[in-house]
């Protein structure tokens, strides 16, 4: 379903350029679940602004549904985000609309659904993921987890064959966290969806995915089934999982020598 | 010595450099959306894209509707002080009575669309900078692009037209407020005969006059729309941004706004 080969990409100019992701390949099967995690600056929401179209590589490829995408630009990139459903970290509804306006979006946009037939697709979204009866609620009066769910609803407005979903469990509580998790999983199962999954949190990564990819500072450390993450022996992955504060990943991000620092500011 | 005065002529040189830079990647930045723009409003209906009213309607309420009160109380007060200095100044000629003559030209050509462009940029220009900016750093803007929507022809096209149709509409009402607001002043005040009044006015006054001051309110709207707009789009990170740049909108698209009149008052001097 997804592929991608060798992706590669860096930031800035001349001598402050900074490779953030190096040689990404990955392979997400249909109807599967794929949690690329890692912690932050580790490159994994750069892989997901590629997948979207947001960026573009320096080199490497994107495959989605049999097509090269990473070239796509205007009509061609649209026709392939048609395809797509997105969950952002923030869940990016419309403030100035209310929840049924903001699921019903993409359909009147994209399809030719008279009004009544929308309505009543929105109802079904809403359902899914368990909100029917706050249609006419805006945003803003919406709690955190409510708004992931209006997001995820509105992500499957046009029934996509994929769903990106960016940190669907950040700042929840852990049965908002479970909720998001059944309904990705629910998701996928159910209904063949491709999900790939951007995360750092690895308890709720471990029991939704079929994949996990780790990431850090750009290279892929460890790939493969929860249990083969959970029983890896690499340092980093341990660190990782285990979330010890020093370890492999130092917890000084500090590139310079302390010692050597003070001295040079008791010298001036 | 030479060298550091060399050192320094050199570094200044290159931050002036950097600024006429920037000025102009702006500049293009600007033209680039005020294409776009163009393109979606006007062009895409053509190709099977029909713009939706919808929008457009509410926008225009927003814009148009609600700014009434405050374009009316600007312009009729601008007429009354309009009439009070002109007073002055021509009851020493001995020429009181066309006080109205003054009073209307200078309203219809100039200071009409001109106080309620300027009103406007800041009361319509900052909320869009606002507005948008605030979905641009809350990733709306990016999810209308995921989802296969043009940001352009989504958010900006209905500011747009509305903006657009609207300004020159209360710049009209502006225009006739500021005229009744130098009449109460000329008849009451100052004692002037309304039927002299009235009759000096029209006198003075031609079609022309509205009609050069409706064309420049229509360049503003473009000028307040796309300055408020661009200023939108181009933020990054986070609330600190929105409020720099809806400051900035603001003061760039009055800026704008008064050197556009400038240029078309002298293209009118000129030409017409």
């Amino acid at each position: 379903m997804i592929r991608i080969k060798n992706l590669k990409k860096s930031f800035g100019e001349g001598d402050k350029r900074i490779t953030v992701l190096e040689n990404f390949n990955a392979h997400m099967k249909q109807g599967q679940i794929t949690a690329i995690i890692g912690g932050s600056g580790s490159g994994k929401s750069t892989v997901l602004k590629h997948l979207i179209g947001a960026y573009r590589p320096d080199s490497g490829e994107i495959w989605i549904d049999g097509e090269e995408v990473s070239q796509f630009k205007g009509e061609e990139l649209n026709r392939v985000r048609k395809k797509f459903g997105i969950m952002f970290q923030s869940g990016a509804l419309f403030n100035s609309l209310t929840v049924e306006d903001n699921v019903a979006l993409p359909m009147r946009e994209h399809t030719d659904l008279n009004e009544g037939t929308i309505l009543i697709m929105v109802k079904m979204k809403l359902e899914m993921v368990g909100l029917r009866g706050a249609e006419h609620l805006k945003p803003a009066q919406l709690s955190g987890g409510m708004i992931k769910r209006i997001a995820l609803a509105r992500a499957i407005a046009l029934d996509p064959k994929i769903v990106f979903y960016d940190e669907p469990s950040a700042g929840l509580d852990p049965i908002s966290i479970g909720v998001i998790d059944k309904l990705i999983m629910d998701l996928s199962r159910k209904m063949g969806i491709t999900s790939v999954v951007v995360t750092h949190e690895i308890p709720s990564a471990m029991r939704i995915a079929d994949k996990i990819i780790m990431l850090f500072k750009g290279k892929i450390i460890a790939e493969g089934t929860p249990e083969e993450i959970r029983n890896s022996d690499d340092p980093k992955v341990i660190q990782f999982i285990e979330g010890s504060p020093d370890g492999p990943i130092p917890f000084s991000k500090s590139l310079t020598d302390y010692g050597e620092e003070l001295k040079e500011m008791s010298r001036v | 010595m030479v060298r550091t005065f060399f050192g320094f002529i050199g570094r200044r040189g290159f931050e002036f450099v950097d600024v006429f830079e920037n000025f102009f990647k702006e500049i293009s930045g600007l033209y680039y959306l005020t294409r776009a723009t163009l393109y979606c409003t006007f062009i895409e209906p053509l190709r099977g894209k029909p713009n939706k009213w919808r929008p457009v309607w509410t926008q225009m309420e927003e814009v148009g509707v609600k700014s009434t009160t405050i374009v009316f109380l600007v312009s009729f007060l601008i007429g009354v002080i309009l009439a009070f200095q002109s007073a002055h100044q021509l009851s020493r000629l001995g020429a009181l009575e066309f006080v109205g003559a003054l009073v209307g030209v200078a309203i219809l050509r100039e200071l009409g669309p001109l106080m309620t462009a300027l009103v406007m940029s800041g009361r319509v220009g900052a909320a869009f900078t606002a507005e948008m900016g605030t979905m641009k750093v809350s990733d709306e803007i990016l999810a209308l692009e995921t989802m296969a929507l043009n940001p352009v022809k989504f958010l900006i096209t209905p500011r747009f037209l509305a903006l657009l149709i609207m300004l020159p509409c209360l710049t009209i009402m502006a225009d006739l407020m500021g005229i009744l607001g130098g009449f109460l002043i000329g008849t009451t005040t100052l004692g002037i005969d309304p039927v002299t009044y009235v009759n000096n006015s029209l006198d003075a006054m031609v079609v022309k006059d509205v009609v050069t001051g409706l064309i420049k309110s229509a360049v503003f709207a473009v000028i307040i729309v796309m300055v408020g707009s661009y200023m939108a789009f181009v933020i990054e990170g986070g609330a600190e941004m929105v409020g720099q740049n809806t400051r900035t909108a603001v003061v760039v698209s009055m800026i704008l706004v008064i050197i556009a009149d400038l240029i078309f008052t002298s293209l009118f001097f000129f030409v017409l």
